[in-house]
């Protein structure tokens, strides 16, 4: 849960993407890290194993302007989504706020994704939240390996295994050209600053 | 289990001028009151630095939490002293509540015994506070 600074009035906001490995997390970040060179006033930090992948989370945070005059601070997470770091997953999600659930597209990846999924919803069990009451948005990422000539799912399909029981609001999007990638953090900034207006009144 | 606390202005006031009264007059660089999610609550230096304390709060949080799962592991409760020493700087982590870290950065010319014997007063006083 988000937290309000009554003095500063200020409210950070805990956002993270999740995913089975390799999905393209943190490609996301990085190309928000570009993008929004300017709102970001800080390194976005890693930590990071051999080979690129997570090892135990990105973080971006990210100023939002104000909103009920509270100035919103958006911190932005990446898990590992290798399926050896649970432990660390779970630590990232603590006290989060949304979750943009990163599937990866390509054919092979099918199971991962299901499982991955899966893996969220006990995780947050854990933690006694139920994944149908908090702020979410598919991202079917890697559209692009099609032009490649490389088999991916059809959105169809990534919305019947993944989405027809959460009908989170979705996007196809591409991490490295950065299709959709704004849309994805701008919806699930909407969704979660929606939720907290509440508690801002 | 959720890692919300919900503090009034009156609470983060009476908390900073504990840290204050028991830190920074110590001679304390950097002070952070955070959560186990990564949040920053309360967060006082003594003028000379500049330090990223959301991305430090971040990274406490994981370390903080990384640690007390091998703890656990080896069938700790948890680990008591948890401190990084630095050439110039160091940090000190300590627990006050459940879900509430106190990070401390401080230099050499700040002892450490010292600054466990203040942070332990802290500690007991936000105790009450929070
Ligand atoms: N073609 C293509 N490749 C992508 C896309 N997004 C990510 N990749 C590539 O996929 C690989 C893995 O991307 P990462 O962003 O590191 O994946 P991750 O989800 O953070 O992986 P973990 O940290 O292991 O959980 C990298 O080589 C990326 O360049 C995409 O949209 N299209
Ligand atoms: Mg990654």
């Amino acid at each position: 849960m988000a937290l309000i600074n009554p003095k500063k009035r200020e409210v950070q906001v805990k956002i993270v993407y999740y995913g089975p490995g390799r999905g393209g997390k943190t490609t996301n970040l990085e190309y928000i890290n570009r993008k929004f060179k300017k709102r970001i006033l800080s390194e976005m930090v890693t930590v990071k194993t051999y080979g690129d992948r997570t090892l135990f989370f990105d973080f971006l945070p990210f100023d939002m302007g104000e909103i009920k005059g509270h100035s919103i601070k958006i911190q932005l997470y990446t898990v590992p989504g290798q399926v050896k770091y649970n432990a660390t997953r779970r630590l990232v999600l603590r006290g989060v706020d949304g979750i943009v659930f990163v599937a990866d597209s390509m054919d092979l990846r099918r199971e991962m994704n299901i499982r991955s999924l899966q893996n969220l919803k006990e995780n947050l069990e854990s933690f006694n939240k139920n994944m149908l009451n908090l702020p979410l948005v598919m991202q079917y990422n890697k559209r692009d390996l099609s032009e490649e000539g490389i088999p991916i799912l059809p959105v169809e399909t990534l919305q019947k295994d993944l989405n027809s029981h959460l009908k989170a609001p979705y996007f196809p999007a591409s991490a490295v050209s950065g299709e959709n990638v704004t849309a994805t953090m701008k919806k699930i900034i909407a969704l979660t600053v929606s939720s907290l207006r509440k508690k801002l009144e | 289990m959720d890692f919300t606390i919900d503090f009034t202005k009156e609470q983060i006031e009476a908390i900073e001028n504990v840290l204050e009264e028991e830190l920074i007059e110590l001679g304390v660089q950097s002070i952070i009151l955070m959560d186990l999610a990564g949040n920053v609550i309360v967060n006082l230096d003594s003028g000379e630095t500049n330090h990223d304390v959301f991305s430090l709060a971040a990274l406490a949080a994981g370390n903080y939490g990384a640690v007390s799962a091998m703890a656990n592991i080896i069938g700790e409760q948890e680990f008591s002293l948890l401190f990084h020493k630095g050439e110039e700087e160091s940090i000190h982590f300590s627990k006050v509540v459940e879900d509430l870290l106190l990070l401390t950065i401080f230099n050499k010319n700040v002892s450490l015994g010292f600054l466990r014997l203040k942070v332990a007063e802290a500690i007991k006083r936000i105790q009450l506070l929070v």
